[in-house]
């Protein structure tokens, strides 16, 4: 099922500058999963060295905060949406 | 100039504007050469609750002075949070109505302090950041441009100036001048900026250091990683002497440490602050080393910095000492 990423802009060097991409998952950590496979090198941006998501990557699913849902086995839905938001952050588009 | 004597008594607002307190730290130093002392400069005690009192009250003052500001204008900037609050507080003081932009995943305390102070947020796109606050601000004005005065934080030399009026002579004094390093974040560079150039007429020899996150994509709340950012007009890399990259999870870590081990709650901004002190600190065998916290830390208890992923420490779940 895929599932649309919104990209933050300092993690778009990753995805050839695309602020939108369409991830196959069924669900949050199998999504991560995936997107390192094609966007090598991105994982570690978004995980720590026992896979645990940064403290302060924030994963929005639908608007929701993932971390509130079911964290990282949250399910995905066909057409769901998740965005990528740092706490703040500069980055040039 | 040094820390306001007991009693004080102001007739108006804006003179309660930094004098801010220089507090050594003895408990996360514990550790470090004993002619070594490190020494924060606790911005968290201006009215607005943070250093961005100093430059928001500069430029007003020099909007006015110019007439640029004046009855009937807007004041209107972009900002991630604590400008807001100081411009909406002074704003408030001074009676100029407000509009702040600032990106939506600012700490709701932020974002609720602003309006509390009668201005209006405006919100910008969160995966754009700050960058994104700043490009929307530009939109607003080109719309209406007689409607506002913009301080224009990034750009206004009158940023620097109040640093170089009054954190550095604040500093200079309290330290009977024997700074030897001076450490502070870059956000808008004016802290950096404007205190260093002061400190380094007094003595050329003071270390100008700034204290950066070490990845575009990080956590620091209020600091930029100027190599993937817009570079703020009143920035000069060369009046440097070095820059020290944090990361993000060290800043943190620092924070819960400052809480415990000094009694201080402060932001991310401040941790990352102490944490390069430190890291420099180890390298020394004796100096002054000055930082500053920018703020205290009640404004971002909603955020990820305390508010995470489960196995992250809440305030109740730290161990005790």
């Amino acid at each position: 099922m895929a599932v649309h990423v919104k990209i933050p802009t300092p993690l778009r060097k990753f995805t050839e500058g695309n602020e939108r991409v369409e991830v196959v998952g069924e669900n949050v950590g199998a999504l991560l999963e995936e997107m390192e496979r094609r966007f090598p090198g991105i994982r570690e941006r978004l995980c720590d060295d026992q896979g645990k998501v940064r403290r302060f990557v924030n994963l929005y699913l639908n608007g929701d905060d993932v971390k509130f849902l079911g964290g990282l086995a949250t399910k995905l839905a066909e057409g769901d949406e998740i965005a990528i938001v740092p706490a703040i952050a500069g980055g040039r588009s | 100039m040094s820390a306001r004597p007991d009693g004080f008594r102001a007739d108006s607002l804006v003179d309660l504007v930094g004098r801010t307190p220089l507090l050594r730290l003895r408990g996360v130093t514990a550790d470090l050469p004993p002619k070594v002392r490190v020494w924060a400069k606790l911005e968290g005690f201006n009215p607005g609750g943070s250093i961005k009192d100093r430059p928001a009250l500069r430029m007003l003052q020099e909007g006015l002075r110019t007439g640029n500001l004046r009855q009937g204008k807007v004041i209107i900037d972009s900002t991630s949070g604590n400008t807001g609050i100081a411009l909406a507080m002074l704003g408030a003081a001074l009676g100029f109505p407000v509009e702040m932009v600032v990106p939506s995943n600012a700490s709701i305390e932020r974002r609720q302090i602003i309006q509390a102070f009668g201005a209006k947020l405006i919100e910008s796109d969160p995966l754009e950041g700050s960058d994104g606050a700043i490009r929307l601000c530009r939109e607003i004005i080109a719309d209406d441009r007689d409607r506002y005065f913009k301080p224009d934080q990034y750009f206004n030399e009158a940023n620097p100036l109040a640093h170089y009026e009054t954190t550095g002579p604040e500093i200079w004094e309290q330290t009977c001048g024997r700074v030897t390093h001076f450490l502070a974040g870059i956000g808008t560079s004016g802290t950096i900026m404007g205190t260093g150039r002061f400190l380094k007429e007094q003595n050329s020899a003071i270390r100008i250091m700034a204290i950066e996150p070490d990845d575009a994509f990080h956590g620091l709340e209020g600091l930029k990683h100027m190599a993937s950012s817009i570079v703020p007009g009143i920035y000069h890399e060369g009046e440097l002497d070095d820059k020290i990259p944090t990361p993000t999870d060290e800043a943190y870590d620092m924070v819960y440490r400052l809480g415990r081990e000094e009694g201080l709650l402060v932001g991310q901004s401040s941790g990352a602050a102490c944490w390069a002190a430190l890291k420099l600190a180890r390298t020394l065998d004796e100096g002054e080393i000055v930082i500053v916290f920018p703020d205290f830390g009640d404004k971002y208890l909603s955020t990820n910095l305390w508010q995470g992923w489960g196995e992250m420490p809440r305030p109740a779940d730290l161990p005790q000492r």
